[in-house]
């Protein structure tokens, strides 16, 4: 019998191979022409990747359901690698509880109060790097800034933080298949599993901290203290690497596109506007899954259910069908409506605050840094799910 | 397909299409419409799609999560009590003809 995978196109690719993490773009362009919906026989998947057929998916929860979890592994049929993250591994009506909880906490309102010490630490970081003229975009400002103000704002002690880069890359590794990259994360799993769990705990946070606040929720019975120490931990899983990425990325994409740096440095109000075009024009996430969690429809190609769904991100942002000129990187598009959060109840919760970061730094190096130039080739460091960079060389050229 | 009436910020009135089941915030987007953000695509994370709703149409709109009441606390024109998100109206056929006013600013 003709199952639904035959009719549909296939697209002999695997996303998780090294030539295809560096490059990915190609690859994005024969999913999106193949169809609205693929298969790729080499992992048994289905893959969208344009931009109408992502967010579909993504806002689609009652189908496209979490609790199988978010990553290539199907958790009906095996064990993740950690316990269930209660919020972005959870459907609803579980995930709604905790969901609103930590949006409060993570709401505009709340982020304001933040806005003025990461200016000044941004001001001071561009300070020092534009005395040393030539540096590690990626060392001494997208590692720099995030792992400075983030966790302090978290409430974290400032020993050991790079447990938090180790484990953010486990859990994004996690995501893809069981591959070397996975395998070579895994190997600390024990020691940074463990860090990252002994400073989830309220004793371990600094009173008046982000972490603080959600302990206050569960002190006010909206959540249990158990529920609040894994809240803690997904603060500390998803919100360093990724605006580490986000950061680097548009560092390294602004040294590109001269041109548009220079109306970023002629007007430093762009600079919220092109930290956002540059999630567009690189998605600092690439890849997340959706189990079908019934028979499901995407494009008039119906899907069984207990099925995975591989939506590709940073395709989507650059769907021709969705933008124009979607090659273009363009400080002065408006690109509302990427999908580099991902969509709907599961948008990431953090990106009101990697907004901010990312803003903060672009406005504070717009403000002092005449031209950001290319001095070698950089590095990208392999991660199954994030565009992630492991060193970016640059000449800053002061105003 | 369904007519959304809107009165933006320069106090003109505008008729907006919404397909069935798209967020009213996505289709005001795509249109270009002034006056509104949604800078977070509609995660109801970033409150800069918040809109007022005629009195008349307050009962037939779906009712305010938990979560959409809070994120209205954070509006840049502080919430009244025809407050809403419009990234958390999904249109239907019922809504054909609902009247909408974008406030003064969104950020």
């Amino acid at each position: 019998m003709e199952t639904v995978i035959d009719k549909i196109p296939h697209v002999d690719v695997d996303p998780w191979t090294p030539e295809l993490i560096d490059e990915p773009y190609e690859m994005h362009e024969l999913v999106r022409e193949a169809g609205p919906v693929a298969y790729i026989p080499k992992y048994d998947l289905f893959v969208v990747g344009r931009h109408a057929e992502v967010q579909a998916v993504l806002t689609n929860w009652e189908t496209f359901i979490s609790s199988a979890g978010v990553g290539l592994a199907n958790f009906r049929h095996e064990a993740p690698f950690r316990p269930k993250s209660i919020l972005l591994e959870a459907d609803p009506p579980d995930h709604t509880v905790v969901r609103t909880v930590i949006s409060r906490i993570m709401s505009p309102k709340n982020l304001q109060q933040l806005r003025d010490l990461f200016e000044a630490e941004a001001i001071t970081m561009v300070d020092r790097v534009l005395e040393k003229r030539q540096v590690d975009g990626v060392k001494d400002i997208a590692e720099y800034f995030p792992l400075k103000v983030f966790p302090d704002a978290v409430g974290l002690e400032t020993e050991g933080r790079d447990n938090l880069l180790l484990y953010g890359d486990m859990v994004f590794n996690a995501l893809g298949p069981r591959n070397e990259l996975f395998e070579r994360s895994m190997e600390k799993l024990k020691p940074v599993s463990s860090w990252i769990m002994d400073h989830c705990t309220r004793e371990a946070l600094r009173p008046g901290g982000l972490g603080h606040l959600i302990y206050e929720a569960a002190d006010k019975g909206e959540i249990n203290q158990d529920q609040a120490a894994m809240l803690v931990r997904s603060f500390l899983s998803a919100g360093v690497d990724t605006t580490i990425g986000g950061i680097a990325n548009i560092l390294l994409t602004l040294a590109r596109h001269p041109a548009e740096y220079a109306k970023l440095h002629a007007n430093p109000a762009l600079a919220r506007q092109t930290f956002e075009e540059g999630l567009r024009y690189e998605s600092i996430v690439q890849t997340i899954f959706r189990t079908t969690g019934k028979p499901a429809e995407i494009a008039g190609v119906s899907i069984d259910e207990d099925r995975k769904v591989l939506t590709l991100l940073g395709s989507a942002n650059r769907d021709p069908r969705k933008w124009s000129e979607p090659n273009r990187f363009n400080v002065e598009r408006n690109p509302v409506g990427h999908v580099t959060f991902g969509a709907g109840i599961h948008g990431c919760v953090g990106q009101m605050i990697a907004r901010m970061e990312g803003e903060i730094v672009l406005r504070a190096l717009a403000k002092k840094v005449k031209r950001i130039e290319l001095t070698g080739r950089h590095k990208r460091h392999h991660n199954n799910s994030l565009r992630a960079m492991h060193s970016l060389p640059l000449e800053l050229v002061p105003a | 397909m369904p007519i959304v009436h809107m009165t933006v910020p320069s106090g003109k009135r505008i008729e907006l299409e919404v397909k069935t089941g798209t967020p009213i915030m996505r289709a005001a987007v795509d249109a270009g419409t002034e006056g509104i953000i949604g800078e977070c695509g509609g995660a109801a994370m970033c409150g800069t799609c918040h809109v007022l709703v005629d009195e008349a149409w307050l009962d037939r709109l779906p009712l305010m999560s938990q979560n959409e009441d809070d994120m209205l606390e954070c509006t840049a024109v502080p919430r009244q009590a025809n407050s809403r998100l419009s990234c958390q109206l999904r249109m239907t056929e019922e809504l054909e003809g609902l009247e909408l006013t974008l406030p003064e600013r969104q950020r």
